[in-house]
């Protein structure tokens, strides 16, 4: 726990380590991490997770784009051939899921569960490594996994929304979807046999909760991400703290070091299944919301 | 823990990155695997009609061999034929020639016998003579009774 020249308290440690780096926009020019300045501010930037997730994007992108560029068409190699059961199991999933294809929707989806797994596995890294390390340079703040930040899961599910409702108009017309798809739904007036002069209002009902539910959808996309990272990364940070005092040894400081240890190893192994369902889920849900939008109900 | 303007930043990331992934990796990788599926398709077809070929050549195979082999059944049943035919003909035509040999020989053998006699019989004719020469030389002249000699050897 002993940093920037002082020990902190268990609780300063945890509130250091979900602190982003940011970069935020002042009356007198862009500062970094001042909280008065940062707070409530939507002219700031999270550094880290931009980058990280700018970085570990361009990893993907880099990654398939070379070994597909040297890719063999008769007998794959090793990384070829992971990448192609990647491929396939996206291109697998897209297809059971949808009617009809898209040229959009399965290279959108391969894109987010290999780069939202690649984001989710920065959890596994050690939680005080990076930071440390930065620390060195002059970095003082460093949160390392982008999907632990609202902002970037929230970025990805509002692209997400945007191409639901551009899909939908495109599908649907204006009218079909405005009308058919939020006012029609679920209680039909035309079904119930209600007056014409109630539809309106039945109408109305409809849109409120059609509505609701539209928005839940990138609401739930991107807070299930969020919530699982974050709670994933909490739980290294308090398993972080029981090694804290490792370097003042005592029986007690060694014992809580091993139940650290052993938690810790625990909770890894867990998390490897949380990293790569939460990315598999983000996909799989993208590609329903998608399709659901591009078919007539 | 604020939105700010790290939402767009990630939004125009995203909206990057997966144009990029569908420019350039998606279409690639489809195209790749779509190919080696036909492959693979088009290598199970002709692995199949190989077989199918395999098959269609053996029974030929089969009928070829069962031809032959009754082809080889007649052959070898007319070479048995035409075999105890030339050994029938060589047996009569042996015969006949031994039948001939042995004619031949007895009739050799007879002139021999008959030639053999006539000798004797000229001799017999000189010795009879010369004993009767020497029983009478002391009381016949040979001149005297020569005729009656030659007459006597002219008929035994």
């Amino acid at each position: 726990m002993a940093s920037e020249g002082g020990t902190k308290t268990g609780g300063e440690f945890i509130e250091h380590h979900l602190q982003n780096l940011q970069l935020c926009k002042g009356d007198d020019g862009w500062v970094w991490n001042v909280k008065e300045v940062c707070s409530g501010n939507f002219w700031a930037f999270n550094v880290d997770s931009m980058v990280f997730s700018l970085i570990l994007g361009l990893f993907f992108a880099t990654l398939f784009s070379y070994i597909v560029r040297n890719a063999s068409r008769g007998v794959p190699n090793r990384m070829q051939a992971l990448i192609e059961v990647v491929f396939d199991f996206v291109n697998g999933s897209v297809k059971d899921t949808m009617h009809g294809t898209s040229r959009l929707i399965a290279p959108l989806a391969l894109t987010i569960v290999v780069w939202v797994f690649f984001m989710n596995l920065m959890d596994l890294l050690p939680v005080d490594l990076l930071p440390r390390i930065l620390e060195l340079f002059g970095v003082h703040y460093l949160k390392v996994v982008p999907s632990t930040d609202p902002n970037i899961t929230f970025g990805m599910s509002i692209s997400i929304f945007l191409l639901i409702l551009y899909y939908s108009f495109r599908e649907k017309g204006v009218g079909g979807f405005v009308v058919g798809e939020l006012m029609m739904n679920p209680l039909n007036p035309r079904d119930l046999g209600v007056p014409k002069l109630f539809w309106p209002l039945v109408c109305a009902f409809n849109f409120i909760l059609e509505s609701v539910a539209m928005l839940a959808k990138p609401l739930s996309l991107s807070l299930r991400l969020f919530g699982n990272m974050y709670a994933g990364e909490l739980m290294f940070i308090l398993i972080a703290l029981l090694f804290g005092s490792i370097l003042t040894p005592s029986i007690a400081n060694i014992g809580l070091g091993v139940v650290g240890a052993v938690l810790h190893f625990l909770w890894a192994v867990f998390h490897i299944l949380v990293v790569s369902l939460q990315a598999y889920i983000f996909m799989m849900l993208t590609i329903v919301y998608l399709s659901q939008a591009k078919e007539a109900h | 823990m604020d939105l700010n303007a790290t939402l767009l930043g990630q939004m125009l990331a995203f909206g990057v990155f997966a144009w990029f992934c569908m420019k350039f990796v998606w279409p690639l990788l489809l195209d790749i695997i779509e190919e080696r599926q036909t492959q693979i398709a088009d290598g199970l077809a002709a692995a199949d009609k190989g077989n199918r070929a395999l098959e269609e050549a053996e029974a030929e195979k089969q009928a070829i061999l069962e031809a032959a082999r009754t082809q080889a059944r007649e052959i070898i049943d007319q070479a048995n034929t035409r075999a105890s035919g030339i050994v029938d003909e060589a047996r009569g035509e042996a015969g006949n020639e031994k039948e001939r040999i042995l004619a031949s020989a007895h009739a050799e053998a007879e002139q021999d016998a008959n030639r053999a006699r006539e000798e004797l019989r000229g001799q017999l004719g000189a010795l009879a003579i010369a004993g009767a020469e020497k029983i009478i030389q002391r009381e016949i002249d040979a001149n005297a009774h020569k005729d009656l000699l030659d007459r006597l050897a002219a008929e035994i």
